[in-house]
């Protein structure tokens, strides 16, 4: 039953992160969300938690103090191996109804979007996905949580006054970390995962770590973007060269993904991924809308085609023009050259 | 197997307007779309009833005109369409949506399968699937990009992630969404079309699936949009670099470094 639970809201205190935990690492993602927390649990006078449902995590607790937390509540279990979203979120929605957060934070990636709305199903509370502004309001202690919506054309900002808690989903690479203080510690709170939590509706057969094919696009700083003006999979040759001089990802317009030059992992755009990333290189991509709603948020947009006429070359902080396979080996030359 | 299939109609990519009473999208008076993840669903669907046998049936919520993404799911291979339409439906978020769609779901009975695509493009949520799931106490895969088996008892999938993929094995019922990575749907044949047209859909009112009404609507949804504003506009300062290459180039990277990004 979806209950108002207003009167209640001030048994709810405190701001929870939920770790991402891949193959036993916990992510940067959870330490840009730790940075977050701790600038809205000091305006609400209350403490930052960070739950991880894991596997042999124990070491890395530490990590989550230096980083900005103040309790850990960790969930130590074999099972926890690999991402079983149904079990994850029974336990999470049983955590929250045991400690009652005020505010729960959880990456905006595929295994955080994945895991989180059922929790919000489950403990009856609202949701917003994909934050990129998180405040406290100072009127009622509510939070604000901003989000792009439409591909970024426009801000939203959503509240949920009536429910507790106030979970929200927050991009990659939008918050930023605190700097390590070795000298920050915590209490641990150790969880288990109860019998009948485990409800082996799921199984995983295979994890498959594709470090050649995939590609974090919501977690590079660069992206190096190809699209028709490539004219092949060769072409993507020279990108990736360059976005390894820069440590950034490829990136490729719905065209070049169609036309099987790059897998679908590299798409960035309405039907691929929306990113945000520091730089955007854009490489013999037009701009069809389709494309820049999904990369219009990005900080400085570079683009570089022979029609200075096209949208993206249009939008570009810098638009340059001319041959992309002679200014593109130029430039790895050029920034190699320091 | 009997498929139910979720749909959205969004607004064209062109239309983005913003209601300024209800901060919500106005989707009076524009033209609309399917959802383009959708027609991945869609297409998943009719492939497994193809391989399998079965049923697909496209459900969707929103106004009467949605009848239109129904139609063209039906032109593609889905059986039946149908239509939850009603004003206790208006202003519902995402807990509400998939609370009114898992009513839908199990007034259909009998579904083993649900389908949605990974998100809509309106509201870039990805919540409403995993939602679902939830309501019906089912098991979920999301970000689904290749279906490897399906028999009556389970299916087994690849779910991509920023770093890869697994391979899952869910007990049915259960829900999953799709990327574009799945299939490539079909081209909608003039036969299909015409079936399509003659197709009567149902239009199905909150009472009619069961629906507790606090549940439904504004009253159902725990979030509320307080306001929208446009993106701050770029910086419209546009340096524009058409000289020699490696002018331009020099130049480039002096723009890079001004700002510390190499």
């Amino acid at each position: 039953m979806l209950t108002n639970n207003a009167e209640a809201r001030e048994e709810y205190r405190n701001i929870w992160v939920v770790a991402e935990v891949l193959a036993g690492e916990i992510q940067k993602v959870t330490y840009e969300l730790l940075g977050a927390a701790r600038g809205l649990a000091e305006a609400r006078g209350s403490e930052v938690w960070c739950v991880v449902l894991g596997n042999q995590i124990s070491s890395q607790v530490d990590a989550l103090f230096h980083g900005g937390a103040d309790v850990a509540l960790v969930v130590d279990d074999p099972s926890f191996m690999n991402f079983v979203d149904e079990d994850q979120a029974t336990v999470l929605t049983r955590l929250i109804r045991t400690h009652k957060p005020e505010v729960v934070l959880c990456g905006a990636t595929t295994r955080g979007r994945a895991l989180i709305p059922r929790v919000a199903v489950d403990a009856n509370c609202g949701l917003t996905a994909d934050c990129t502004g998180l405040s406290i309001d100072p009127e009622n202690g509510d939070l604000l949580q901003t989000r792009p919506a439409f591909g970024g054309n426009i801000l939203a900002t959503i509240r949920c006054s009536n429910h507790r808690p106030q979970m929200a989903t927050v991009r990659p690479r939008v918050m930023n970390e605190l700097p390590v203080d070795t000298s920050r510690t915590g209490r641990v709170i150790t969880g288990k995962l109860e019998a009948d939590e485990a409800g082996g509706l799921k199984q995983i057969l295979k994890v498959f770590q594709d470090s050649e094919n995939s590609v974090n696009l919501a977690d590079a700083r660069f992206i190096i973007a190809g699209g028709r003006g490539l004219k092949g999979a060769d072409g993507f040759k020279m990108l990736k060269d360059l976005a390894e001089r820069v440590h950034g990802a490829v990136g490729a317009s719905r065209a070049a993904v169609d036309s099987g030059w790059v897998p679908y992992y590299h798409q960035v755009g309405q039907t691929g991924q929306t990113v945000q990333a520091t730089v955007y290189f854009a490489c013999g991509i037009s701009g069809q809308i389709q494309h820049l709603v999904g990369m219009q948020s990005c900080d400085f947009i570079i683009a570089i085609d022979r029609n200075p006429d096209t949208p993206l070359m249009q939008l570009a902080d810098v638009a340059v023009v001319g041959d992309l396979f002679e200014i593109i080996p130029q430039l790895i030359k050029e920034i190699s050259r320091t | 197997m009997r498929i139910v299939v979720c749909v959205k109609q969004v607004p064209g990519t062109h239309d983005a307007k913003i209601d300024p009473e209800t901060k919500r999208i106005i989707r009076e008076g524009i033209k609309v779309v399917i959802n383009p993840f959708d027609t991945y669903a869609i297409e998943a669907a009719v492939q497994i009833k193809e391989e399998i046998g079965g049923e697909v049936i496209v459900l969707s919520m929103g106004p009467s005109r949605a009848i239109t993404v129904l139609r063209e799911g039906i032109t593609v291979g889905a059986d039946r369409g149908i239509l939850l339409s009603d004003r206790a439906f208006g202003g519902s978020d995402t807990w509400a949506t998939s609370y009114a769609l898992s009513r839908a779901i199990e007034t259909i009975g009998d579904v083993d399968l649900v389908i949605c695509g990974k998100q809509a493009i309106d509201g870039d949520t990805a919540q409403v699937g995993p939602g679902i799931a939830a309501h019906l106490s089912w098991p979920q895969a999301t970000y689904v990009m290749d279906i490897a088996d399906i028999n009556s008892g389970s299916l087994t999938a690849r779910r991509m992630h920023e770093d890869g993929w697994d391979l899952c094995a869910v007990k049915l019922p259960a829900v999953i969404t799709v990327v574009k990575d799945i299939n490539q749907p079909r081209v909608p044949t003039l036969k299909g079309r015409l079936a399509a047209e003659k197709q009567e859909i149902p239009i199905w009112k909150a009472a009619d699936i069961g629906a507790d009404p606090e549940r439904l609507g504004l009253n159902g949804s725990p979030t509320r949009v307080v306001k929208t504003n446009p993106p701050q506009g770029r910086m419209k300062k546009s340096v524009v670099l058409d000289g020699p290459v490696e002018q331009s180039v020099r130049r480039l990277v002096q723009e890079l470094r001004q700002r510390s990004l190499v």
